[in-house]
């Protein structure tokens, strides 16, 4: 399935978000995720069902003024 | 000192951890600086870099409290989901909210401020708004749930300092009692100076420090600028005088004209 993660396109074979967020190596990253603009938490990403499509960001913490 | 929400730092500095020199550059400006508060922010996260938990394990020895803030945002949307997203990195309810109106000035769109804040204050956020010196704003900014303002000193990154005194000083005597923090435009010490003069409660301030030429030097003046202003407004200042009156007594002066 391809899904756009932080701009990129990137394929995962899993629709459930908390597998595909391990898939894609952020499993050991404290990242906090949105998916198509609406927060998902850490604990709501197991049950998250991912589809094609589906716009993924994750941040962490950064600089900031 | 007032407090903010119910918190009492430790000293009235709230310092950027953005665009300096280098780690070790930020953490002895932070040392000298004495600030109690680090502004932090989110960004988009590479799972080869992990550039995210390398700066998180520096900001957490500096052993301050943690202000993350939603720079960058432009619409309600974005600063909510930024927040709800800080929340649960950063473990605080605290939040410096900005929603951006306009690019060339990083002016705050009150508008989705006002409305923004509303929606976090009423989902437990303890928001810190950064906004305009516009008393009706700060009025609809409290009725929203804000219990602290931020008000700009000038825009973001201009080191212009305190650009409508006048407008600053209606709004600190408007709300006397709400804890109000200058944040933006600060360039120089003096500018911290004034602005605790003028009675404001601490100060937010990045790029002077980080961008200045002696980064550590200028921690510490501000450190010395940001005391020293608050001492002077506790201390009462006399009032000012059109007219020249003498210091020195008159009385037992020698007549030594002929």
């Amino acid at each position: 399935m391809n899904i756009i993660v932080n701009g990129e396109n990137k394929n995962v074979s899993n629709d459930n978000m908390k597998e595909a967020m391990n898939e894609l190596g952020f499993k050991e990253l404290k990242c906090a995720t949105a998916l198509n603009g609406n927060f998902i938490s850490v604990d709501d990403r197991e049950f998250t069902t991912l589809k094609e499509g589906d716009k993924i960001e994750v941040l962490s913490p950064q600089q900031g003024g | 000192m007032k407090k903010f929400y119910g918190v009492e730092i430790e000293s009235p500095l709230m310092l950027g951890t953005a665009q300096y020199p280098s780690p070790s550059i930020l953490i002895s400006c932070f040392k000298k600086s004495k600030a109690s508060v680090a502004t932090v922010s989110l960004r988009r996260e590479s799972s080869a870099s992990d550039s995210g938990n390398n700066f998180w394990s520096i900001i957490k020895e500096l052993n301050v409290r943690i202000l993350p803030n939603t720079a960058g945002c432009h619409t309600v949307k974005e600063a909510v989901t930024t927040a709800h997203m800080a929340r649960e990195i950063f473990n605080t309810k605290w939040i410096k909210l900005e929603v951006i109106g306009e690019e060339d000035t990083l002016q705050p769109d009150v508008f989705g401020l006002v409305e923004a804040s509303k929606i976090l204050s009423d989902d437990g956020f303890e928001v810190f708004p950064y906004t305009t010196e516009d008393l009706v704003v700060a009025d609809k900014l409290l009725n929203a749930g804000c219990k602290v303002l931020m008000p700009w000193g000038s825009p973001i990154g201009s080191g212009q300092g305190l650009n409508n005194i006048f407008g600053l000083k209606a709004l600190r005597s408007h709300f006397p009692d709400i804890p109000m923090v200058i944040d933006a435009g600060i360039g120089l010490p003096s500018h911290a100076t004034r602005a605790m003069e003028l009675g404001f409660d601490a100060i937010l301030l990045n790029t002077a420090i980080a961008k200045a030429g002696d980064p550590v030097t200028m921690a510490e003046a501000f450190s010395y600028a940001i005391l020293s202003g608050s001492l002077g407004k506790e201390a009462d200042p006399m009032e000012p005088r059109d007219m020249a009156v003498p210091s020195t007594p008159i009385f037992g002066k020698a007549f030594l004209d002929d």
